[in-house]
């Protein structure tokens, strides 16, 4: 079996007196698209914050490439962080840049390229996300949440990362956004090789993205000697899993879900009766 | 004062400021913790200010970001900052005529009111002004940028965020302020010198005399000198309390507040210790009661 690209390994983590993450072991492989589930407070942030060395384990070790993190220094850190893309839940997009400089952030930073060959990548990059043409000069302030998600994937995507990172990717959007979300995600991997690591709650992701699916759970809820993760597996069988707490989770996901269907078709109808 | 707790960025899960690492300490007994806060806070905003000392020299931020920046604490400053010269000159020559006038001192007042206000007023106002204006604001930007999570962002573009967005406000605060000071020195002598002239009609050749009699360039540089250092610590103790600050509006809201209080309380105190260092210096290398220069 292939060594994997990241690894946590025995990753504890505290704020304060709130333990967030116990003893944690996940291994990411290259080119695979794994989605971490869970219910708000399990820790599915913090996690991809670690594998970025935004946040240090109160114990444990995280590892890219087999080099762990805590020994990397300051040139190497910025060097891994070069190779992985990483889109937050609100975007994230720098309010005082356009679009444009946005986008071409990172490829400034780094040097290398000249503005004509930035220039043309960031509008290749905006193209793939599907934004039209004359955003590149608005404000992140003018833009959709939907929008604002597709700048902050370009953004990401600008420097060719081998690894993507997404937090809550469709969080806060309408299931059509959600939909186009989830379908960058996947003409992103068709498009190069990458490694992606997806954190949601999104059922609908789940199941359109991914090859593999963890299940996070808050510690404070856990029973003595239990593990944090509930599951580890591939998508299909997380619908058949008779862990309690996956059902759980999953039933809710779905009834969510329908009531969000039934609410669609009512306000549709209401729009064609008047 | 609002409190600098240590857990409070724990609690936050705020990644430090560079690196952006969390620091996730085993759980200490509750007493040993607060009795530790202040010596965490200290050693972070140490940490913190050698990181932006260091950015000075690392060419991380653009130069584009160091122009807006400098307009908004230079340019967009220089009205309020002379009003509060021209005033604080004026005040100064009102409140102390009487006194002077009963004793027959009123020509020297030029050198009193002009000495107050190059060695103290001049230095300390401005850089309260700027506290106010500009400390407020660079601590709420960088709050609202790191409870929208910017500041990771730009961690994770691979960019150091205090050697990129602390680096250009310091540098800025540390060549403006004594600007500034220089601005509110003039507009001081300008506007104590209308009351004393014009108002209470003292004696103008005397006036002029006992001020380049008592006030010496020694006290100027010396002034400029201060407001440099108050500069300093006005734009890191912002941008400390601006990178720490809480999730949320109040967060926001709370970071600002505890950078002004922070660097006004710190302006004062460092005025104190560097008023007495600079006597120290003076007296060691001159002889005491003697101009200097």
């Amino acid at each position: 079996m292939t060594a994997p690209l990241i690894r946590l390994d025995g990753v504890s983590v505290r704020f304060g007196k709130q333990e967030v993450l116990r003893d944690l072991t996940l291994e990411i492989f290259a080119n695979r698209t794994l989605v971490v589930i869970g219910e708000s407070g399990c820790g599915k942030s913090v996690t991809l914050k670690l594998i970025v060395g935004l946040l240090k384990p109160t114990s444990g070790e995280v590892y890219f490439e087999g080099a762990p993190l805590s020994r990397m220094r300051d040139a190497e850190l910025t060097a891994m962080r070069k190779r992985v893309g990483f889109l937050f839940q609100q975007a994230a997009l720098f309010d005082s840049l356009t679009v444009e400089a946005n986008v071409a952030f990172g490829l400034q930073a780094h040097g290398g390229l000249t503005a004509l060959a930035i220039r043309e990548r960031v509008a290749e990059r905006l193209r793939e996300v599907g934004l039209p043409v004359g955003v590149e000069g608005k404000m992140p302030a003018e833009l959709s949440g939907g929008m604002k998600k597709r700048v902050g994937l370009a953004r990401a995507l600008a420097l060719n990362p081998d690894v993507m990172l997404y937090d809550e990717p469709t969080t806060g959007l309408d299931p059509i956004m959600t939909d186009v979300i989830n379908e960058l995600i996947l003409l992103t991997r068709s498009r190069r090789p990458v490694t992606s690591l997806i954190v949601t709650h999104e059922m609908r992701t789940v199941h359109k993205v991914a090859d593999r699916v963890v299940m996070l759970y808050p510690l404070a809820r856990l029973e003595a000697g239990e593990s944090q993760i509930l599951y580890d597996g591939p998508p299909q069988k997380l619908l058949t899993s008779l862990n309690p707490r996956v059902r759980q989770f999953v039933e809710g996901e779905a009834r969510d879900r329908l009531s969000e269907m039934r609410m669609e078709s009512e306000s549709a109808e209401m729009g064609s009766c008047k | 004062m609002a409190t600098l707790s240590a857990e409070t960025e724990l609690d936050a899960g705020v990644p430090e400021a560079i690196g952006l690492a969390s620091v996730n300490s085993r759980e200490p007994s509750a007493f040993w913790a607060a009795l530790g806060e202040p010596f965490v806070a200290v050693g972070d905003f140490a940490f913190f200010a050698l990181r932006a000392w260091s950015g000075l020299f690392s060419r991380r931020f653009s130069r584009g970001e160091l122009l807006r920046v400098s307009s908004e604490i230079g340019v967009d400053s220089v009205l309020v900052v002379a009003i509060t010269g021209l005033f604080i000159g004026m005040v100064l020559a009102v409140q102390t005529y009487a006194q002077f006038h009963s004793l027959g001192l009123d020509t020297s007042l030029g050198g009193v009111i002009h000495m107050s206000i190059v060695r103290e007023l001049g230095p300390v106002l401005a850089a309260m002004m700027l506290a106010g204006r500009i400390g407020t604001a660079m601590a709420a930007q960088l709050g609202t940028m790191k409870v929208t999570e910017q500041i990771e962002a730009l961690a994770c573009l691979g960019v150091d965020p205090v050697k990129y967005l602390v680096a250009p406000r310091f540098l800025a605060s540390l060549l403006l302020l004594p600007l500034l000071t220089i601005l509110a020195d003039a507009l001081g002598v300008v506007g104590s010198s209308l009351i004393c002239l014009k108002v209470f009609r003292i004696d103008g050749f005397h006036y002029w005399k006992h001020t380049t009699d008592y006030v010496s360039l020694w006290d100027l540089f010396t002034g400029l000198g201060k407001s440099i250092i108050f500069g300093a610590a006005l734009s890191l103790l912002c941008c400390w309390r601006g990178f720490r600050s809480r999730a949320g509006a109040a967060g926001v809201g709370r970071a600002a507040t505890e950078g002004f209080v922070l660097s006004f309380t710190a302006i004062l105190v460092l005025d104190f210790f560097l008023g007495m260092a600079i006597r120290a210096l003076g007296t060691m290398v001159w002889q005491s009661g003697n101009k200097l220069i």
